[in-house]
Parts: structure tokens; C-alpha cells; sequence
């Protein structure tokens, strides 16, 4: 078995380049997801039980089905509509970048969201009674002694949820998108050398994996570490 | 509001796949997390690094990228070792096979973790009694340790299998003729791509949700005679 390395000294920057979008992919999705699983977190951790239904029946349908189930139903489903081409949505929708975006964010954030709500319980339930003790009100308590600490809570299992979204980002290549895992495809299309290929962008997939979990412990440390 | 067009036989006979694929990738799963954690737990040095090498790089790399990977270069790695064999002839892998390897391979690297955590978690008297009666290491691993891991590690591979069953659908992409592929086909034919996805994640709930129920009893005839144990 011959092993090439001239095609992956060739085509690097290429995987580069995908590694770019995928970094793009991750980053916009955490963001965005995060920024609704909080509101989710919220809602399904509050002791009233028809404020937690609609949350659980969005976090079970996004954890219950396959992350390419959703990608295909957003990209492809979209196009079924026609009354949604005259709209403002379709170029959005029409934009496999934009597809993968939500499709991940949506993902993400029932992931998230669960993450969030089980940190937001596990917060010392001394320090909330301090607070109440205070006079603080709810919304003061929720910004300022609660959702502080559940982050704190929450990174670890956050961390984790975030190399999984790394992994996730690769099904963007099945809607065309020339992400790392696509480039490394639409490479190997050419060159017939699906082993080099597929390893190289595997090894460069372990290194922004290393880098993300590796970012999180530094956080970790740095915002839990007076809490010991 | 449903009406699937008459696809409905060819979506079931996806859902066949699909399961079958589940099981047989369950099925390497066990074995190979079995094997990673005893190695791990293992006096020899290069057998714990073996492991580890195993687990970090199967869990740091995507799934879709393993399919694809042992898909299209099992077939040139094969010929390579049997060329050496004096055997030319063009050896292909089928969809199933390197599914069924990739996301066994996969699972098997979580799994590892969760046995290795579930084994050291057996008070090691209990097996020091059991070969202090005679008990041969094999019996004593299979009738002393074994059942109790099991227990242990019910929970963690229960959720392992559910990943499990959702990334069957990323075989789709190698051509495996399961729920995913049945429901592309469908679309290609009605050119209405929301109806049967969407119908797909639904069938795709169902088998989790039904997981999910079939786990709950196991872990709690598991854990019989085990009062307050799971708070």
C-alpha cells in the first residue's frame, strides 16, 4: 500500500480552508444555541408544570431524532413550501450555510438546555435562600447569584457538548457545504486517495478538539477557582 | 396531513434496516468496550496505551468521518493485506459491514470508559474472596464481577446506544439502504422532502422513545434488591 504524501502536502491548505468554515460553523452555532437553551433552561426548570411542557417537547424532539434528520428538514423540507419562497425567509433558507447554522443552533440548544437546567438545580440551595433572605427579587437572584454559578456548574458538561458539536459540524457536508469534511471530499474526488485524505483532516478534527476541550479547562479553572 | 404516497412498506423495510444496523453495531460496541477497559485496567503498559490511543482517537473524531474512512479505505487496506497473501482480486466492503464497524468502533471507545469506571467501581475483596474459594479467573469474572458491572453500567450504555441509533442514519450517506436512504428515495419520487423527513424523525422518536422505556425497566429489574440505591 503506497502512501502519498505529496497529496496531502498539496491539497493542506485546501483542508485549511474547510477547517475554517467548520471553525465558523462551530462557533456561530454554540453561540446562538447557547443563547436560546438559556431561556429554555429557565422555563424547564421553573416548578410550573405547563411552563415546562413546551421546552421538554422541543428538548425531546431535537435529542430524539438524528442531527441529519434535521439538517435534510430544514435544507431540503424548506423547498416543499411554496408559499415560503415569496418570503423574506428564502434566501436565508436557501443558503445551505444558513440551513446548517440553524439546524445546529436548534441542535445544540436542547442539548444545552438540559446541560444548563440540571446546573441551575444543582446551584447550593443555601445561597439561593441568602438571596431570598436578602429581599433580592427573582429576576435579580436568577441574573446574579443563580445563573453565575450554573455556568460554573455547567462547563465541564458544556465543554463536552461543544466537542460534540465539532463532530456534528461534519454532516454539514452532506448539503453541500465545503466544510472541513467536505473539502476532504470533494478532494478525494479527484485524487482517488481516500485514506491520505480522510486521516489528515481526521488528525487536523483531534487537534480543534484538543483545543476547544483544552480552552474550556482554562475557563473552568478560571471562573471556578474560588470555589474550592 | 399524512399521506405517505403509498412509500409507507419502503420506509418500514428502512426501519428494519436501520434496527438490524443498531443491534449489529451494539453488539461489536459491548465486545470492543469490554476489551478496551480490561486493557486499560490492565498491568501492562502498552496494552493501557493501546486503549487510550483507541479511546481518544474514536472519541474525538466524527463520526461521519469514520463511516466514510473505513468505507473507502477498508477496501484498499484489505487488498494490501491480502495481495500479500497472493490474493489480486478487488475486494469491496459492503455499506452494512463498514457501518456496522465504524459506529461499533465508536461505541466502543464511550463504552470503554463506562466499564473501566464500572469495574473499578466492584470492591476488589469480592473477587480476591472468589479466588480465594478456587474460583478460576474466568469464572470468577463472569459470575462475581460481570453481573454486578452490568448494573453499573447500564445507565451510560443505555445512552450510548441511543447515540447509537440516531448516527445509523449517517450510513445513509454511504449508500445503506436504511430509514434515511428509504426516505430520501421517497422524496426523490413525491418531491416532498418535509412529508417524509419529517415522517422519518418521527419513526426515528418512536425507536428512541421506545429505548428509552426498555432501558427504564432493564435498569430497574437491574437494580432489584438494591433498595434506595438510585436515589
Amino acid at each position: 500500500m503506497s502512501w502519498d504524501w505529496s497529496v496531502i502536502i498539496e491539497h493542506f491548505p485546501r483542508l485549511l480552508d474547510g477547517a475554517w468554515l467548520t471553525l465558523q460553523l462551530v462557533f456561530l452555532s454554540a453561540l446562538v444555541g447557547f443563547l436560546l437553551a438559556l431561556p429554555l433552561a429557565l422555563l424547564r426548570a421553573s416548578p410550573n408544570r405547563w411552563l415546562q411542557a413546551l421546552p421538554y417537547a422541543y428538548i425531546f424532539f431535537f435529542r430524539g431524532t438524528p442531527l441529519l434528520v434535521q439538517i435534510f428538514l430544514i435544507y431540503y423540507g424548506a423547498s416543499q413550501f411554496e408559499g415560503l419562497k415569496q418570503t423574506w425567509l428564502w434566501p436565508i433558507l436557501s443558503e445551505p450555510f444558513w440551513c446548517a447554522i440553524i439546524a445546529f443552533s436548534l441542535n445544540t440548544a436542547a442539548y444545552g438546555a438540559e446541560i444548563l437546567r440540571g446546573a441551575i438545580q444543582a446551584v447550593p440551595r443555601g445561597e439561593v435562600e441568602a438571596a431570598q433572605a436578602l429581599g433580592m427579587s427573582k429576576p435579580l437572584m436568577v441574573r446574579r447569584i443563580i445563573l453565575p454559578r450554573a455556568f460554573g456548574l455547567a462547563l465541564p458538561a458544556y465543554g463536552n457538548e461543544l466537542v460534540l458539536l465539532l463532530k456534528g459540524s461534519a454532516l454539514a457536508s452532506t448539503i453541500t457545504l465545503l466544510d472541513l469534511t467536505g473539502m476532504a471530499r470533494n478532494i478525494i474526488a479527484r485524487t482517488y486517495t481516500p485514506v491520505e485524505i480522510f486521516l489528515t483532516a481526521g488528525v487536523i478534527y483531534l487537534l480543534l478538539s484538543f483545543l476547544l476541550f483544552g480552552g474550556f479547562r482554562w475557563l473552568e479553572r478560571r471562573l471556578n477557582a474560588h470555589y474550592h | 396531513m399524512f399521506d405517505l404516497k403509498g412509500f409507507g412498506d419502503l420506509l418500514w423495510a428502512g426501519t428494519l434496516v436501520t434496527i438490524e444496523l443498531a443491534l449489529a453495531g451494539l453488539l461489536v460496541g459491548l465486545v470492543l468496550g469490554l476489551l478496551g477497559a480490561s486493557a486499560k485496567l490492565s498491568p501492562f503498559r502498552v496494552a493501557r496505551w493501546l486503549a487510550s490511543a483507541y479511546t481518544t482517537l474514536f472519541r474525538g473524531l466524527p463520526e461521519l468521518l469514520v463511516v466514510l474512512l473505513i468505507y473507502f479505505g477498508a477496501s484498499s487496506l484489505l487488498m494490501w493485506i491480502a495481495s500479500g497473501f497472493g490474493y489480486d482480486e478487488y475486494i469491496e466492503l459492503s455499506p452494512f459491514v463498514a457501518g456496522v464497524t465504524a459506529l461499533g468502533l465508536a461505541f466502543g471507545a464511550y463504552a470503554t470508559e463506562v466499564f473501566r469506571s464500572a469495574l473499578q467501581a466492584i470492591p476488589h475483596g469480592q473477587r480476591e474472596a472468589a479466588l480465594a474459594l478456587g474460583m478460576g479467573r474466568w469464572l470468577a469474572f463472569r459470575r462475581i464481577v460481570l453481573p454486578q458491572v452490568w448494573r453499573l453500567a447500564l445507565p451510560g450504555l443505555g445512552n450510548l446506544f441511543l447515540v447509537l441509533l440516531k448516527d445509523t442514519a449517517l450510513v445513509s450517506v454511504i449508500g445503506l439502504e436504511d430509514l434515511m436512504r428509504k426516505a430520501t428515495m421517497a422524496v426523490g419520487y413525491t418531491k416532498e422532502p418535509f412529508t417524509f423527513y419529517l415522517a422519518a424523525a418521527l419513526i426515528y422518536l418512536a425507536l428512541t422513545a421506545l429505548t428509552s422505556a426498555a432501558l427504564h425497566r432493564l435498569e430497574h429489574y437491574a437494580n432489584r434488591g438494591y433498595r434506595g440505591a438510585r436515589a
